[in-house]
């Protein structure tokens, strides 16, 4: 195989099967690709030495039965893995090595997957263009000023950049699909519950949910059954059957209904957007959708309730890093002030910002103003993704306001910055499932995605819309490798 | 709402996090902005909506309660920044 990095993870993981090649050759082509992508800041830990020894051991025993058999995998440094150091973009993890491991990170090297690197992301997964993280802001293989979004947005650009064959993020407000849109690859965040939050760096609980990124469809249905299921160790993970995504997969969707819901079209959508989302909703009513015009009236107080919502439960889990069990520790000369001054050396700008709103909006004689209302708004939201699913099967979306920004643009306001997961964040808030497929280009040549937002639990039906679309889109590539 | 600096003060307090006055300015600036953009939810009456409290239409599955690992202490100090042999040592707290 002259290029095995370029295949997707459904052919690697047959290829070695079939004994094309080996775990070994694809882990190699892997880590040279990795070794030679410094200019995208994409890693904050290799383990490509581990990985090869991982490699070599599974081509001696020969053990094909597990779903990803064979193949090295890269993951978002917000996932605790095992003696491995784990920073979720902080510097007051700079030096944490886990003595335990992430559900699911486990459940992909139990199915035969094994570690090649923990990847950049925003700190604590705060952050849409990945420049809060403490190791530096990720490149988009797109281009060298451009961000690839965040907060997956190391995982986004080292699949986009062949680092690793498919990986894994983490989604609170966008911070899967969002790079998933600016990079040009699949990205997936599941049904709150699907998947375990045990060992994942908590951001916002109520939030928070782990998702597959891939290079296409079928990959991101193969990666999202090995990853999903109930977990005793996380209470808010649903005991449901995981489907056989993968097996079920057709991208015969007729008869299906779409809803469009009026309310995206938000003011100063660039047109090439309007144009992907006319162009998205051609694609399905040729597969035999049926469209429908929908409304989902609260979609403009989505982002100011998240930003009560998530900040207010990022204060509380953050509390956590004092400088006693784990991370970064400051001088003091007393317990308060070395609690002070470890928390403002090791929190970035972003982090203070939202422990500080979330301790405002929940601090005395401001809860239920602020909390409490944002509570109330949030199930407003979800009563309207309620309503429609009365009717709809699912909704189509672009995922973006618009494609992939320049470095430095929104860090001097936070509230810009804010605005680019006005798409996504209504699906965090009400649990559902969401996915961003790659469905075309801007006039600069930058990749946007289509978002397409399922029932609950019904991740099935939003992969086989997706597949529907990529048959059509026939998205492809067109970077040229710059940076090795 | 705007946050002054005095409330930039007394928040990072609660949140034990020290601020020099340049980082307090930026702050009450940067929080400002945000408050007002979360303030559009005024607009919104909320008098007859019940708060959410759970996005998933289950009920949490409870598990008995019993020991799974322990003696595991040379593990959880591991990470520690500063300990003996046995505790975390943190500054003194008791004169």
């Amino acid at each position: 195989m002259s290029n095995i990095s370029e295949l997707s993870l459904t052919k690697i993981i047959n290829g070695i099967k079939k004994k094309d090649f080996t775990s070994e050759e694809v882990t190699k082509v892997f880590i040279n690709n990795s070794q030679n992508s410094k200019k995208l800041n994409a890693y904050i830990s290799e383990c490509f030495d581990d990985a090869l020894k991982s490699a070599k051991s599974f081509d001696k025993k020969k053990d094909y039965n597990g779903l990803l058999s064979g193949v090295p995998i890269a993951v978002k440094d917000l996932f605790c893995t095992k003696d491995v150091k784990t920073t979720a973009g902080s510097k007051i993890l700079h030096n944490f090595i886990p003595t335990y491991e992430s559900t699911v990170t486990s459940n992909l090297w139990s199915k035969g997957a094994f570690l090649l690197g923990k990847l950049n992301c925003d700190e604590f997964a705060m952050g849409s263009s990945n420049e809060t993280s403490f190791f530096g802001n990720v490149v988009n293989p797109y281009g060298k000023q451009l961000v690839p979004g965040g907060s997956s947005g190391g995982s986004a650009s080292a699949l986009a950049a062949e680092l690793t064959p498919a990986t894994i993020g983490t989604d609170t407000g966008g911070s899967i699909r969002q790079p998933a849109s600016f990079t040009g690859i699949v990205g997936l965040k599941p049904t709150y519950g699907r998947c375990s939050r045990w060992g994942i760096a908590a951001f916002a609980s109520s939030l928070d949910q782990a998702g597959p990124m891939t290079k296409n469809v079928e990959d991101c249905a193969l990666l999202l059954q090995a990853m999903s299921g109930y977990d005793p160790k996380d209470s808010t993970s649903v005991d449901a059957k995981v489907e056989n995504y993968s097996s079920k997969l057709t991208e015969n969707v007729k008869g299906l209904k779409i809803g469009i819901p009026n309310e995206y079209r938000v003011d100063n959508m660039p047109t090439e957007i309007d144009n992907l989302w006319k162009q998205g909703i051609d694609y399905l009513k040729d597969a035999g959708a049926i469209i429908k015009n929908i409304s989902l009236p609260h979609t403009v107080y989505a982002l100011p309730a998240y930003y009560i919502v998530a900040p207010a439960e990022a204060s509380s889990n953050l509390a956590r890093y004092d400088g006693v069990k784990y991370g970064h520790r400051a001088k003091g000369k007393n317990l308060i002030e070395m609690y002070e001054n470890t928390r403002s050396e090791g929190f970035g700008d972003e982090v203070k910002r939202r422990i500080l709103i979330g301790t405002y909006v929940l601090s005395s004689g401001y809860y239920d103003a602020y909390y409490l209302k944002a509570q109330k708004v949030r199930q407003l939201i979800k009563n309207d993704f309620d309503k429609v699913f009365s009717d709809v099967d699912a909704i189509l979306t672009p995922s973006t306001p618009s494609s992939a920004f320049k470095i430095g643009d929104k860090t001097d306001d936070p509230v810009s910055m804010y605005l680019n997961d006005i798409f996504t964040v209504p699906v965090n808030l009400s649990g559902l499932p969401a996915i961003s497929v790659p469905a075309g280009y801007d006039e600069n040549n930058l990749p946007l995605g289509l978002q397409i937002i399922g029932k609950a639990f019904d991740e099935q039906t939003i992969l086989n819309l997706s597949l529907a679309i990529e048959k059509r889109a026939n998205f492809k590539k067109n970077f040229k490798v710059w940076w090795s | 709402m705007s946050i002054d600096k005095d409330t930039v003060k007394h928040i990072s307090k609660l949140a034990r996090i020290s601020l020099d006055e340049k980082k307090i300015d930026n702050l009450s600036k940067d929080l400002s902005s945000i408050m007002k953009f979360i303030e559009k939810l005024n607009k919104i009456n909320t008098d007859k909506t019940n708060p959410l409290t759970s996005i998933i239409n289950a009920s949490l599955k409870s598990r008995k309660d019993e020991v799974k690992d322990g003696k595991i202490r040379s593990q959880i100090l591991k990470n520690s920044p500063e300990k003996n042999e046995e505790f975390f040592v943190v500054p003194k707290v008791i004169e």
